[in-house]
């Protein structure tokens, strides 16, 4: 045999951990950095989450709590918006789905190398913990937006200007280099680890999602990478790149000749694909849990397919409808008014087909498919808000408005949220052998789904009437929209406790299976694809006994007629 | 089917379904199991993509530059005025850049010969260029240093202010420079590991692609610094 016929993953040789250190901390186990990712994305999103709270209770009843002011409002903002997106979004999806569904639905004893796998970890919790440091440096974190737009963002009068803003930018770096090491890890696994008959074209779609998504990270962190490098000079040492000649507090500053839109466009080339890094691998676990909670194959497979690399490919090309309000010449604007709008087509292929796979099926309405649902109809009314923040004349008037508030959190805030969550009830009992309490799971859902609407649904109106968004309190603008937005505001702070506090019930369902759930069996769902076919529950180190599975068939081989089960797992052989 | 060159093959087609089979085949190459490159280690694969990542932050960096050229109020200085050397009585534009780009581009020429030897497994001689490639990166750093130290001890050049234009001059310099400087010195340290497991034996199981992955590595910084060359000094 020559070298090319040997795969390399039937040499490879799984790291074996030695001692406790090497088995939980430093682990080169793909599963257990999964574990990793998963529970630091989810206590630093618990953070965000609590910070979002004291958001809405200044804007909902102003002053009630008075320590605070407009800097821990405008800290608040910052850190809720840099942690959700960056630390909890694209940690959680790639870093705990990823790690976790990679290896295992490829047929793959581990990631191809191990080693940085486990130091893309480290080197995230890092970012993290000097994210948090800014809490405790003096000043605090910083109040810039999670933009961090400069000149604003590096200049006194914006809230952790001495240190906040440092540490924001070291983390992001750190957050990249991180990134990094797992990204191409993820990619070289999908592209030259998969097991034999895996071929690209029989990969679950949570795969190709996850796979689309890095490429795009590969891609777009960069400009954030560089955008961050750049800021940093510009406050540490002095130099103008963003910063254009500014008189600050009656003081002409140093800087003269840079350029504030060049960092927008820097950070809007990352940012938008950010979306992408988000949306994607939420569209692949989404396209998996509805197939298989409907029992019927996923429609139009290759479709959703090119869908994703179409939409990553527009991506890229998409970004300053971000700086609609920054002012650009009419033909950019249309430029990029119109790619916005052609987005729509492949994600419409993609909602279309989701629904033409319920259409006719034999829904099991359990809660990861509950979850999947909702999905679809946030994501739906996201993307339908979308469409009028994409044309620059009805961006102009909403954009600095709670309408895009609602937007954005609909379409990339609650909808991947709800993937997340959906992702964890389905890939739980395989992680842990035990099934997430029902009872529990119906009441986070319920009431996180109905009570997104009661929060995001009003601020479309808000924005409609022109309540501004970010504002600490509303003072004479005020008079310009009725008094019901005052009142419409409390109750959306109302629901927002509530679904924050439910969130809480979720952790504790988490927790509380672990020890005391039903135990789940390998394939509680019935499902086809290889991660539920492992010998044991949980998949011992290595994954897979002494051969690799064979992959005979699609993932998606549901209620097939003339078969005895109404599922086929993917390493079943085809009858002659 | 009938054996031409001892491979069973095909018959012939007409052109149509020539086409027709080509764009399977490669189709199907692509979309195979285990994987999409055949024959590429998992590492090889690897350092494509990393470079690939790697591109996009050196044109970030290079469109930065681009921009804040076009950003700033003040002239930009005359870079054949700003890297001029004295040397034999007279001002030579550019000596000192153009040693360097020669030493950098040479040590493409050595990367590649390493690269050669190791696929035919002599170990002594790609170990040796492998030094002899560190060694001429090395003098690139070092030729960088006294560049640098140059500009800011004797004529004064700072990130945030310069004697002979605009300040972003200065900062786009260190800024680019300093950033590919420190991926040819990470590429040293990378390049002597390297050597250092080839001669312990680390790599006698394989057949040192190991070389021809740090080699793309190398000739990666090296391609970089030609368009900072150009875009930096030229223009």
């Amino acid at each position: 045999m020559t070298q090319a016929e040997v795969p390399y993953q039937e040499t490879m040789v799984v790291h074996h951990p030695r001692s406790w250190i090497t088995r939980y901390w430093f682990s080169q186990d793909h599963k257990v950095i999964s574990v990793q990712y998963g529970v630091t994305a989810i206590a630093i999103g618990l953070v965000a989450l609590v910070l979002s709270g004291l958001m809405r209770i200044q804007i909902g009843f102003p002053g009630l709590l008075p320590f605070i002011t407009p800097d821990i409002y405008y800290q608040a903002v910052t850190m809720h918006g840099m942690i959700m997106v960056i630390f909890l979004l694209t940690a959680f999806l790639l870093g705990a789905f990823g790690n976790f569904c990679i290896p295992l639905m490829l047929g793959a004893r581990d990631m191809v190398f191990p080693f940085v796998n486990m130091l893309s970890y480290h080197i995230y919790l890092l970012s993290v913990l000097v994210l948090m440091a800014s809490y405790f440096v003096p000043g605090g974190p910083t109040g810039a937006g999670w933009t961090l737009y400069p000149p604003q963002a590096i200049l006194p009068g914006t809230p952790g200007v001495d240190w906040g803003i440092v540490t924001m930018l070291l983390s992001l770096i750190i957050f990249v280099v991180a990134f990094t090491m797992g990204g191409l890890n993820y990619i070289t696994t999908i592209l030259q680890a998969r097991t034999r008959g895996m071929t690209l074209m029989r990969m679950p779609l949570t795969v190709w999602g996850l796979m689309m998504a890095t490429v795009l990270g590969l891609l777009a962190f960069p400009a954030l990478f560089v955008s961050a490098v750049m800021l940093l000079l510009d406050k540490l040492v002095g130099t103008s790149f963003f910063m254009p000649a500014v008189v600050s507090f009656g003081q002409p500053l140093e800087h003269s000749g840079g350029s504030p839109l060049l960092f927008q466009h820097l950070f809007w080339f990352f940012g938008h694909p950010e979306v992408y890094i988000v949306a994607l691998p939420a569209f692949g676990v989404v396209s998996e849990l509805i197939s298989v909670h409907s029992r019927k194959n996923i429609f139009g497979y290759r479709m959703m397919v090119w869908a994703l690399v179409a939409i990553g490919v527009l991506s890229f090309v998409v970004w300053a409808h971000h700086m609609y309000v920054a002012g650009m010449h009419p033909y950019f604007g249309f430029f990029f008014a119109t790619t916005t709008l052609v987005i729509a087509v492949p994600t419409a292929i993609k909602v279309y087909n989701w629904v033409l796979t319920l259409w006719k099926a034999n829904i099991r309405l359990t809660v990861p498919m509950l979850f999947a649902l909702a999905f679809i109809l946030t994501f739906v009314v996201g993307g339908l808000s979308g469409l009028f923040l994409g044309n620059v004349i009805i961006d102009v008037p909403l954009s600095d408005t709670y309408f895009v508030v609602a937007h954005f959190h609909m379409v990339m805030g609650v909808a991947p949220i709800l993937v997340i969550f959906g992702g964890i009830y389905h890939w739980y009992p395989k992680l842990t052998g035990r099934l997430l309490n029902n009872t529990l799971g119906h009441v986070h859902f319920w009431v996180t789904f109905l009570g997104t609407y009661a929060i995001y649904y009003p601020m479309h109106y808000l924005g409609f009437i022109g309540v501004p968004r970010r504002y600490y309190a509303n003072g004479m603008e005020s008079v310009f929209y009725p008094e019901s937005a005052a009142t419409l505001n409390e109750f959306i702070t109302i629901a927002a406790l509530v679904v924050g506090l439910m969130q809480f019930v979720f952790v504790y369902n988490l927790i509380a299976s672990y020890f005391r759930g039903k135990a789940a069996g390998s394939n509680p769902w019935d499902a086809t694809t290889l991660e539920w076919q492992t010998l044991k529950t949980p998949p011992s180190h290595g994954n897979w006994g002494d051969t690799l599975p064979t992959v005979h068939r699609w993932a998606y081989d549901y209620s097939v007629p003339g078969e005895e089960q109404d599922f086929v797992p993917q390493n079943v052989e085809r009858k002659p | 089917m009938t054996p031409v060159l001892g491979v069973e093959r095909e018959p012939m087609k007409t052109i149509s379904e020539a086409r027709e089979t080509l764009l399977t085949t490669f189709s199907d190459d692509w979309g195979s199991d285990i994987a999409a490159l055949k024959g590429v280690p998992w590492g090889k694969a690897m350092m494509w993509v990393f470079l690939l990542s790697d591109t996009f932050i050196f044109t970030c960096f290079l469109v930065g530059y681009m921009s804040v050229r076009m950003s700033t109020v003040e002239p930009w200085p005359n870079p054949s005025e700003v890297f001029a050397l004295h040397a034999f009585g007279a001002s030579v534009p550019l000596l000192l850049i153009a040693i360097m780009t020669f030493v950098l581009i040479s040590s493409s020429g050595t990367m590649a010969m390493a690269v050669n030897m190791g696929y035919q497994r002599r170990k002594e001689a790609a170990t040796n260029l492998i030094l002899v490639t560190a060694l001429l990166g090395a003098t690139f750093v070092g030729m960088q240093a006294f560049e640098w130290s140059k500009l800011i001890l004797d004529e004064g050049v700072r990130p945030w202010t310069n004697p002979f234009g605009a300040p972003q001059f200065g900062a786009v310099f260190f800024m680019v420079t300093g950033f590919h400087g420190l991926h040819v010195s990470a590429g040293v340290i990378y390049l002597l590991t390297i050597a250092f497991r080839i001669r312990r034996g680390k790599y006698d199981e394989s057949n040192f692609e190991i070389v021809e992955i740090t080699g793309l590595y190398w000739h990666f910084v090296d391609l970089v610094w030609v368009f900072i060359f150009a875009l930096f000094y030229l223009w």
